[in-house]
């Protein structure tokens, strides 16, 4: 089971935060304050986990010695995993990285911007990805999919208000490292199928 | 109005979006709080709006400032609203908000049940999948419980998008509402092999995730999964499956066996490593599990071993952290294969990364042995060195202190090694270990009694310099050491080269800085060193040394009195006055070190962590009853400010006995003297109670003789690296005597030694150096063995520790609303569920139990008798009894011994599986007839329903023709329910109506129409209420009303206002300071469409006459445009029934009742009746609150009880549709109502 996805800048600025436990307001920001001091001391060069609750108070927070936090770090922005024994490390390393790559997809050159400004849109799409803390779906073509066909259909709809202002220019692209994958998830196109109209 | 709607959208304009909202904080970083609150005030306006598409902006809005850390859980009702919008787009936002601050507290969900029940079943996928996914983060028990049908229907959805959110959804279900794991299971189970890898996965996943809580109840799915992954090519749902092997195999090491050949062929063929990875894992789990030790698995720890050493030797840091992390699996029991990887482990502890560095010191602790110990320590303290105030030298120490007192010291040679590695680490700034450190010295000084002397030693010096460990700050941990100096060497002072001087040290005026309970310590210890002191002196009869110490004391001691902390105060004033009167005696020259060591004699004995856990609460005391009349309320409160005095714990397990009460005490105590009396070391304590030690056990240690005054003079020099030194010459020597070879020079070089001797010398060479005798821990006599108490009660995995291979009982259908008659039926309803009372199913499994208990009682009771008739009765029946004796038995043992007698099958399936070939596709049918065929020969524990069939159909034809008739109509019923028949007629046939059956309603034959007690109150076109009125059993002269509001219309209701106009025997419960005119608000708005409950509590005198109360309900509607104002009257009837609670009674004491002759009869008949019998009892039971008391064939007594304590009691007989109920009660009007609306109840159908 995912306890908790945190997605932070450099700074600690929270970006997104969808925790599959119930926190307080104020517990869920001090997990956040926890959960970036830990990481942030962390080179870019050592390994992705953290764990065992002797080394932080973090881990009596979330609850205690079965979890461990699994994070990449992508030019200004952490993402963070909170994951249990369920889980297999490199599986969420790999589910990170197809959760970065949809957001690449769906936004054309992700940046933190994209982030700030649509929190709700990264939302919608890791809604497609992780469901109540259980892993829904890692064939990326499918996720985008969803969120495309969905996204139509808002369109269809009208939309929340006249077409929303969009980001500021993309300031800076977050320049997805080739990253090794250490799962194969078999068929990964590169394009977007054409989808049948809604 | 259209100039409202022209301004409305112009306002629209200029409100902000999301978009807007972030920029405006960005623009803002200086007075970020400020701009925010001003963003609160604008959507709080917003929200006032009628504009659904203005709210959603809002919420969307309110979304962005919750993850800013703002509580915007007041908005909730308005996030419901959003959420019901018709419009997808603002669904999504309404659900997206739900899902980030909705939990199980926040009241507004109840209210959604239905807008989500709708959604589940929209025509578009969408809806439906923003409702699955918002449910999955806000589920509560009742939505669970309401929801588990609907979502249950929903895993058959056509679309795979849809079931496969469904499948992940039902794991969160189950966890809430556990009563649904087994009837939704067998469809989980199917979608295992669903052909959409999606739905696969998540069905995969979710057993995965129970199977890894209660892995025994999931064994019988090992084929299945087996055989998924030897077919499946999915990455994802090959990792979940191994990992859930994993867990599985502990169970059932066959099943290792077979996993072994398919891992290790995944091991070599895969090139994902996370999948080879969990393999490796797997792997490792199996062979823990599989006895050590066979000989043809040392390949696949081989293999293991050989692949992690390339994943720690990559590059990738992440792998070489798994390498080290599965390593240390491995370790626990195959020490060996990993020990020759060592080289590759201490490099480890050279590692850049922090966490790596760690993960190789857990795996240091599996590699010490008595041999390396001494080494591997000194480059962890070389580490120590080099860690200067990180928390990673924190770990590090508390590791080595881990690896050495691991397994009771095992691996340690030498004690006084030991202690100087221990004073060593006292040299560590600001580390929070000091109470560890501490401890471990109480705890070797203590339970190593030949190492005192030297601990006591130490100490003193510890204690001497005790400035350089308390420097500059009081926070300073270390400090915590002085507590465990001070003790050893007040309790061990008999040690002390020169206990004057230590004296000295310990009352320093510095002292007074110290934590309170170090200083606490500090002052009672001196107490006991004074004693030895007096008595030196006394036995050199140097009467002016005696009183100067005395004086030392007088003059020292009043500091400590004056101190803040109340037990140095007091521990001080004490001392303080018994060396004044010491002095005084002294100066008379009287002898007093005799009395005054007297004061500290007997031994401490380190007591067990669970000792007083393990105490069994002796009979009769109730630990939870008060002493005295419990405190008022206003007392309690003046009780508060003690917790003042709680005293500043001390992180020591010490301080444990302080909380021993006296009875216990004195047990103890005999319980030492008793183990003194064998303990051939200890010297009974002579009436002069002299402390006299057993120097003679030190004596008989072979300690090497070496010079430690020096070093030891000398606070601040490593010296433990001496010992190292001094080990590798010790075992030499004693190894050449040994050997008896000559002796080598000892002036070599350390490391060439160690090189000559480490290959050839087994663990078993290296005799300690010191004699260990370690001092046990004290358990209570009559301790109880139990262990598990570790386990956490509040595990909500517990709730799924279900049986899944148990057929499914009717009672066990998920529950279908049966009280809101709009609800829509889903298609699949007609599949899966026969409407079963909403009444039946919310009885907690507690109950159910109690019943089953009651059952079997029961039937005891029945056998008893029908054995006492079988004396009388003929011989040639006896094979018939007999017979049905044992369908009897059968039948009990298989309701009792449930859980193991499936078990037992599910193993006999496994059994197969497991010893046939592994061709696993085709096992599951071959299982089928095995299983049926093992199960007849054992007979009597028949776990299956099939092989009870021939045993059954014998006495069938013994049977009158009735019964034929009968049983062949109910043949085509199912298996299970045909069984319950035969049972039934059996005893019918023989016993004459003794048998009797518990409340019909739980196990008969025919599903049951659906039943609501709610009925119409009133209805117009806005509004429709429906109630129900309960009585409470916690007060006998207060009913609960149930009202549901339901909006009929397609505008907003609010402010409704319910008011009842009170009797003189009922009168509405209202809020205090209210009118007693005055309407009760109903604590909600109800949005188009929307039903909610809401509860009255009313208070009646008396309870024996029916009663009608008239109200009114008035509410605004609002709608786009207007709100206008309307109400609606309604009348409240307050049936007898209604004060009824349902209550169950046994046979005996409803007997007794009836004998009592108290109660006055009635009777009523009924003609007409075109029910069954058990309809029948049901609708009695569940209109008018009864309980079936016993059933006899067409012929059962009732039971209920009203609130204030009246007892109905019913005999029901039913004959050729004419029923006749005798009623019993001892209030005449009130059993002659009740037996009025019980003919009311059936005249409506």
């Amino acid at each position: 089971m995912i306890k908790a996805i945190l997605i932070f800048n450099n700074h600690g600025k929270p970006r997104l935060i969808r925790f599959y436990q119930y926190f307080a307001e104020d517990m869920q920001q001090q997990i956040i304050r926890e959960t970036f001091h830990l990481v942030s001391k962390r080179d870019d060069n050592v390994c992705n986990f953290l764990e065992g609750e002797v080394f932080h108070p973090i881990f009596s927070l979330i609850g205690g010695s079965d979890y461990k936090l699994i994070y990449r770090h992508y030019a200004t922005l952490y993402f963070v995993f909170c994951v249990d024994s369920s889980e297999s490390e490199l599986g969420i390393l790999d589910l990170i990285q197809v959760f970065v790559e949809t957001l690449d997809k769906c936004f054309e050159n992700v940046c933190e911007l994209d982030l700030i400004f649509h929190m709700d849109k990264v939302h919608y799409i890791l809604q497609e990805v992780v469901m109540g803390g259980m892993v829904l779906e890692t064939n990326m073509n499918e996720i985008v999919a969803q969120v495309e066909l969905q996204n139509r259909m808002e369109k269809s709809e009208g939309g929340l208000s006249a077409a929303p202002a969009r980001a500021v220019s993309a300031v800076k692209n977050m320049n997805l490292p080739e990253i090794p994958r250490n799962i194969n998830i078999g068929d990964i196109n590169i394009k977007v199928p054409s989808l049948s109209p809604f | 109005m259209a100039l409202k709607i022209v301004k409305g959208s112009i306002d629209r304009m200029f409100d902000k979006n999301l978009q807007d909202l972030v920029r405006g904080i960005r623009n803002h970083k200086e007075e970020e709080a400020k701009y925010i609150s001003t963003c609160i005030d604008e959507i709080k306006q917003e929200l006032k709006q009628d504009n659904i598409a203005v709210k959603a902006n809002a919420v969307c809005k309110l979304t962005y400032l919750q993850m800013l850390g703002y509580d915007v859980s007041w908005a909730a009702f308005n996030i419901v609203e959003v959420m019901s919008s018709s419009k997808f787009t603002y669904k999504r936002i309404g659900y997206l908000a739900a899902s980030q601050c909705f939990h199980e507290s926040t009241d507004v969900i109840m209210l959604t049940t239905n807008q989500i029940r709708k959604d589940l079943s929209s025509p578009n996928q969408y809806d439906t999948g923003v409702a699955l996914t918002g449910l999955s983060c806000f589920v509560t028990p009742d939505l669970a419980r309401d929801l588990a049908n609907d979502i249950m229907t929903l895993m058959s959805h056509t679309k795979p998008y849809i079931r496969k959110k469904a499948v992940l959804i039902m794991y969160k279900v189950f966890l809430k509402y556990p009563e649904s794991l087994r009837p939704a299971f067998p469809r989980l189970k199917e979608k295992l092999e669903d052909p959409d890898p999606g739905v696969q996965s998540a069905a995969v996943n979710v057993i995965c995730e129970l199977a890894r809580r209660n892995p025994k109840n999931y064994l019988s799915l090992a084929p299945l999964f087996f055989k998924l992954m030897t077919s499946s090519t999915n990455n994802w749902v090959l990792i979940k499956i191994i990992k859930l092997f994993g867990a599985l195999t502990p169970l059932e090491p066959r099943l290792g066996k077979k996993l072994i050949e398919p891992l290790t062929n995944l091991i070599h063929s895969t090139s994902a490593m996370s999948l080879l990875y969990e393999c490796v894992n797997t792997v490792i789990a199996v062979l823990i599990s599989l006895s050590s030790g066979m000989p043809n698995h040392s390949a696949s720890i081989q293999l293991c071993v050989q692949k992690l050493r390339i994943l720690i030797e990559d590059s990738d840091q992440n792998l070489k952290y798994l390498g080290l992390l599965a390593m240390s699996k491995i370790l626990k029991t195959h020490p060996k294969s990993v020990q020759s990887h060592k080289d590759l482990i201490l490099q480890c502890l050279d590692d850049k990364d922090e966490s790596i560095r760690l993960r190789a010191l857990d795996l240091l602790y599996g590699m010490v042995s008595k041999k390396n110990l001494m080494e591997i320590v000194k480059k962890l303290m070389l580490h120590v060195d080099k860690a200067e105030g990180t928390t990673y030298r924190d770990e590090l120490l508390t590791k080595i202190i881990d690896i050495c007192s691991q397994s009771n010291y095992q691996y340690i040679t030498n004690f006084e090694w030991y202690i100087s590695i221990l004073v060593e680490l006292t040299r560590l700034e600001g580390t929070r270990h000091g109470h560890l450190i501490a401890s471990q010295m109480l705890d070797v000084a203590i339970r190593v009694k030949a190492i005192r002397g030297f601990a006591v030693a130490q100490m003193a010096t510890l204690l001497d310099n005790a400035h350089l460990l308390t420097g500059n700050t009081q926070r300073n941990g270390i400090c915590e050491v002085l507590y465990a100096a001070a003790w050893i060497c007040g309790e061990f002072s008999e040690h002390l080269e020169d206990p004057m001087q230590t004296l000295e040290a310990m009352l320093r005026p510095k002292v007074a800085t110290l934590p309170g309970h170090i200083q606490a310590v500090y002052v009672q210890n001196a107490a006991k060193l004074f004693a030895t002191v007096l008595q030196k002196h006394e036995g050199e009869m140097d009467s002016q040394a005696t009183q100067e110490t005395s004086q030392l004391l007088i003059d020292r001691l009043p500091l400590f009195v004056q101190s803040a902390n109340l037990e140095v105060q007091e521990r001080a004033s004490c001392i303080l006055q018994l060396v004044k009167y010491i002095q005084k005696l002294q100066q008379k020259n009287v002898d007093v070190a005799e009395e005054v060591t007297a004061l500290f004699a007997g031994e401490l004995n380190p007591v067990a962590p669970k000792a007083q856990k393990k105490v069994p609460i002796p009979e009769g005391l109730d630990l939870d009853a008060w002493i005295n009349e419990p405190p008022s309320e206003s007392e309690s409160e003046d009780e508060k400010p003690k917790a003042v005095f709680a005293k500043e714990e001390p992180k020591h397990s010490r301080t444990k006995h302080t909380e021993v009460d006296e009875k216990e005490l004195a047990r103890r105590r005999e319980a030492r003297k008793q183990e003194q009396a064998n303990n051939p070391f200890y010297i009974k304590a002579s009436p002069s109670s002299q402390k006299v030690y057993d120097a003679a056990g030190v004596e008989h240690i072979p300690v090497v003789q070496i010079d430690l005054s020096v070093p030891l003079k000398v606070p601040g020099m490593p010296m433990s690296d001496q010992y190292l030194k001094l080990e590798v010459e010790r075992r030499q020597k004693v190894k050449a005597e040994r050997k008896k070879k000559e002796k080598k020079k000892k002036r070599e070089k350390r490391g060439k030694e160690r090189k000559a001797y480490s290959g050839p010398e087994s663990e078993e060479d290296i005799a300690p150096a010191q004699q260990v005798d370690i001092v046990t821990e004290e358990m209570p006599e009559n301790a109880l063995p139990s262990d598990d108490d570790d386990k956490d009660p509040n595990d909500p995995h517990k709730a799924l520790d279900i049986d899944l291979d148990k057929p499914l009982a009717d009672s066990e259908k998920l529950p279908v609303r049966t009280h809101r008659p709009e609800v829509l039926k889903s298609p699949a309803d007609g599949l899966d569920g026969e409407n079963v009372p909403l009444e039946i199913k919310k009885k907690s499994s507690k109950e159910k139990k109690e019943k089953k208990k009651d059952k079997e009682k029961d039937r005891k009771r029945s056998k008893e008798e029908k054995k006492k008739k079988k004396k009388h009765k003929e011989v040639e029946e006896e094979p018939l009894e007999s017979q049905l004796e044992e369908a009897v038995q059968s039948e009990e043992t298989k309701e009792v011994e449930a859980p193991p007698t499936s078990t037992s099958a599910e193993a006999s399936d496994l059994d197969f599986w497991l010893s046939s070939a592994p061709v696993p596709p085709t096992t599951q049918e071959v299982t089928a007839p095995l299983s049926a065929t093992t199960v007849d020969a054992s007979s009597a524990a028949a776990p299956d329903s099939e092989p009870e069939e021939p045993k059954e159909t014998e006495p069938e034809d013994t049977k009158s023709s009735k019964h034929k008739k009968k049983k062949q109509k109910k043949e085509k019923e199912k298996e299970k329910k045909k069984k319950r028949h035969h049972h039934h007629h059996h005893h019918h046939s023989d016993g004459g109506g003794e048998d009797s059956v518990q409340n019909g309603t739980v196990e008969e034959e025919e599903p049951l129409p659906p039943m609501s007690n709610y009925s119409l109150l009133a209805e117009n076109s806005y509004i429709k209420m429906v109630y129900d009125i309960q009585g409470n059993h916690q007060d006998e002269s207060k009913v609960i009303v149930l009202v549901i509001f339901e909006n009929k219309s397609d505008s907003f209701l609010k402010s409704m206002e319910f008011n009842v106009l009170d009797s003189l025997n009922s009168k509405l419960q209202r809020p205090e300071g209210a009118g007693p005119h005055d309407g009760l608000t109903v604590p909600f708005q109800l949005p188009p469409g929307v039903s909610n409950e809401a509860r009255f509590v009313f208070s009646v005198q008396s309870v024996v006459m029916p009663q009608k109360l008239k109200g009114t309900l008035t509410f605004i509607v609002k709608s786009e445009d207007s709100s206008t104002h309307e109400k609606l009257d309604f009348k409240l009837h307050f049936t007898c029934t209604s004060y009824l609670i349902t209550t169950p009674c046994y046979s005996d004491a409803y007997a007794k009742l009836l004998e009592s002759g108290d109660l006055k009869g009635s009777s009523l008949r009924l003609e007409g009746i075109n029910m069954p019998f058990h309809h029948l009892l049901a609708r009695i039971c569940f209109h008018h609150h009864f309980s079936v008391v016993e059933r006899i064939d067409s012929c059962a007594s009732m039971y209920s009880r009203s609130i204030q304590g009246h007892h109905v009691c019913l005999l029901v007989k039913i004959a050729d549709q004419t029923v006749s109920i005798d009623a019993k009660c001892d209030e005449p009007s009130l059993l002659g109502n009740v037996l009025d609306e019980i003919k009311q109840t059936f005249s409506k159908c």
